[in-house]
């Protein structure tokens, strides 16, 4: 079975400077495939810097690789035909993160809506196209008659968000790759957007790849896990055991680090600064050995290789290296098969979806 | 005890041609000396604006109504233009929202920290300035050679630990830090926030912590006060407030937190925050709010000691506590 959308040792370079070249490793030898069949939420976690919106630009076809291929059912993104790309563009939408910069401020929200459908001839009358914007938005748990005919800037945040998965969800997509799309969003409807996600995965099947760096809600929302650090796998598989029991010292770091809304449960020792320049890019090692507090000698000569700790997780680094290495056509075998949650459900505007 | 900071009856407008937006309306809170408060609220519930008032550095169309903001037996809103300036930074630093950018790029640090001092009348020699600089920078966890670097050559954590070195360089008694880590990822925030709590700690300073982050209050404050349409709501023990959350927002915004515990249901605030531009009489909180009584539309809650140290401002818990400012 050809995968939807696939990523091959995929590397990213930029470049910079005219005379004295400067190398930014973005991603490196990133390999991840999404099925065609069942749907599923795969979270990618990492700090800033980590690769993480290269990462999305690359599947979205916005950047090309330095090395390897990005396909889409089995054919390389740089050789669509017309109509492929039509529909690689239509079966993989993208919601960004900052939800006042998608919009043109001189357009009413109805633009954003509107353009898809006319793209992708969805409608064939401006009374079907309007249906069309009005499901949509109900969808997503926005009355249409209080947001359309409105400017982006009378709108709030969460809502413009919120019309940004609208539009997404028109064109019925496979796959939505959401970049940090509740980061700029308040506490109060950061949990309304993340189980509209979750309930656009369940009832209507579509895969998301949820790019974040927040741990807490990437395991609250997805069923699989990608720890990536300056642009390398740390930690891949099963969310449960990755966060739950974080093998990978930076997975661990990353983890303890998260503030937990409990005063009893405060962090522990203060951290040592990081020394400055940590990351040079260019050297050999393990990306993380500056920071690691158990580096060896090998760690700074030669990057590890994913290790296959158990059936549905595998960490890059050679505390685990007596496990086979990962192959790359096991990648996918290493996420495990099940709906993001099987307990909960959407409880805001949960009810909207019966009104179709 | 008599607190070191206290702030009375606050209001500050906005004045748009629409009309004011009241984006602190009547604040009270006190904050003792060596203890960490913060305020947390989503955007627009008034607590950026709270920070700098008390700094007096807000600027039109915003300006404060009344209200009067005690240090040390001085009710800062009153003092001439001048005072005021020594004050700053001496009596009470400001650590702003993406202070690290607030660094000047062609400049290395070490001017950038003496600046701030001088302008507080203190002279010094080239050589007990270096002297000066290094202990700053190492108080708060960077090396001395940082001093003769530009801010383009520091990662975001080290900048933010210039901008707090800048602020603890004249002693100040109250920090004030305003999403002091909110552009830094979790492991350096922590390390962030962990220096800022020890330099607290050494100095002996008070600590006015503001962001939405209930995580990180959780980790860093001894008392939390949560902010909702420029008022506080709720204000307590940080313990108290986050197993025993009152006010019918702090309760849902707990519960609207995501947990590594256990995977469930996501359960959001419904509705949106209220327009602060002539806002309706009644609770601010009302429309959203799933405990509504027939009180809550007439009156404007006062915020009341429920329990010792525990204060709430809704109409639930009138019967059981008596309103003292």
């Amino acid at each position: 079975m050809t995968a939807l959308l696939e990523a091959r040792q995929v590397t990213k370079i930029f470049g910079r400077g005219l005379l004295k070249k400067q190398r930014t490793i973005a991603l490196e030898d990133f390999s991840f495939s999404i099925g065609s069949g069942q749907s599923a939420i795969t979270s990618v976690v990492g700090e800033s810097g980590s690769g993480k919106t290269t990462m999305a630009r690359l599947l979205l076809g916005l950047e090309s690789p330095t090395q390897g291929d990005v396909l889409y059912n089995g054919r390389d993104l740089r050789r669509l035909s017309g109509t492929e790309w039509r529909d690689f563009r239509r079966d993989v939408q993208a919601i960004f993160q900052d939800p006042f910069e998608v919009y043109n401020p001189f357009y009413k929200v109805d633009h954003v809506l509107t353009v898809p459908i006319a793209k992708f001839h969805l409608a064939n009358s401006p009374g079907e196209s309007r249906a069309l914007m009005e499901k949509a938005l109900q969808t997503v748990g926005l009355r249409p008659e209080e947001t359309l005919g409105r400017y982006p800037h009378q709108l709030s945040g969460g809502q413009r968000q919120r019309v940004m998965v609208a539009r997404a969800l028109l064109l019925r997509p496979k796959l939505i790759i959401a970049d940090e799309p509740v980061s700029m969003v308040d506490a109060s409807l950061r949990a309304t957007i993340l189980a509209d996600l979750r309930q656009l995965n369940e009832e209507f099947g579509i895969s998301f790849i949820y790019i974040t760096h927040d741990v807490t809600t990437a395991y609250q929302i997805s069923g699989n896990v990608i720890v990536l650090y300056s642009g390398s796998i740390m930690e891949v598989g099963d969310v449960e055991l990755v966060i739950k029991q974080p093998q990978h010292p930076y997975t661990k770091l990353l983890i303890s680090s998260i503030p937990l809304p409990d005063p009893q449960r405060r962090w522990g020792e203060e951290l040592p600064a990081p020394a400055f320049q940590e990351r040079t890019g260019d050297n050999e090692g393990c990306k993380f050995a500056s920071r690691c507090a158990y580096v060896a000698s090998e760690c700074r000569q030669k990057a590890p290789t994913l290790f296959q700790i158990n059936q549905h997780r595998a960490a890059a680094c050679y505390l685990y290296q007596d496990h086979s290495a990962l192959r790359l056509e096991e990648m996918d075998k290493i996420f495990v098969q099940r709906r993001a949650s099987s307990t909960g459900s959407a409880t805001v505007g949960g009810s909207l979806l019966e009104t179709q | 005890m008599k607190p070191l900071l206290e702030v009375r009856d606050l209001r500050v407008y906005y004045h748009t041609p629409r009309g004011p937006v009241k984006a602190v309306e009547g604040l009270n809170f006190a904050l003792q000396a060596k203890e960490r408060f913060s305020l947390v609220g989503e955007s627009g519930s008034g607590k950026s604006t709270v920070a700098l008032s008390l700094l007096r550095l807000i600027k039109p169309p915003g300006r404060i109504e009344s209200g009067e903001v005690w240090l040390d037996d001085v009710n800062v809103l009153t003092l001439a233009a001048e005072q005021m300036r020594q004050l700053r930074l001496a009596g009470i630093a400001l650590i702003s929202q993406g202070a690290m950018n607030s660094l000047n790029p062609v400049t290395r640090i070490k001017p950038q920290i003496v600046d701030g001092i001088q302008s507080h009348g203190v002279q010094m020699s080239r050589r007990e300035w270096d002297g000066r600089v290094g202990e700053l920078l190492q108080q708060v966890g960077l090396q001395r050679e940082v001093a003769d670097m530009f801010p383009h050559q520091l990662s975001g954590g080290m900048k933010q630990r210039v901008c707090i070195a800048i602020a603890i360089s004249l002693r100040p008694k109250v920090i004030i830090a305003d999403e002091p880590t909110s552009a830094l990822d979790v492991v350096v925030q922590r390390q962030v926030m962990e220096t800022l709590r020890r330099v607290q700690e050494d100095l002996g300073a008070s600590v006015i912590l503001i962001g939405h982050d209930m995580g990180l209050m959780a980790q860093f404050a001894d008392r939390v006060g949560v902010m909702y349409a420029g008022r506080l709501v709720e204000e307590g023990y940080v313990r108290d407030v986050f197993s025993q959350p009152k006010h019918p927002y702090s309760r849902l915004l707990m519960t609207s937190l995501p947990s590594l515990e256990k995977k469930g249901v996501f359960r959001g605030i419904p509705g949106f925050p209220p327009s602060l531009l002539n806002p309706e009489p009644g609770c601010a909180f009302r429309p959203r709010c799933p405990d509504i009584t027939s009180r809550c539309v007439a009156g404007d809650p006062a915020l009341r000691f429920v329990e010792p140290n525990h204060r709430v401002a809704c109409h639930l818990f009138e019967e059981r506590g008596e309103a003292r400012p």
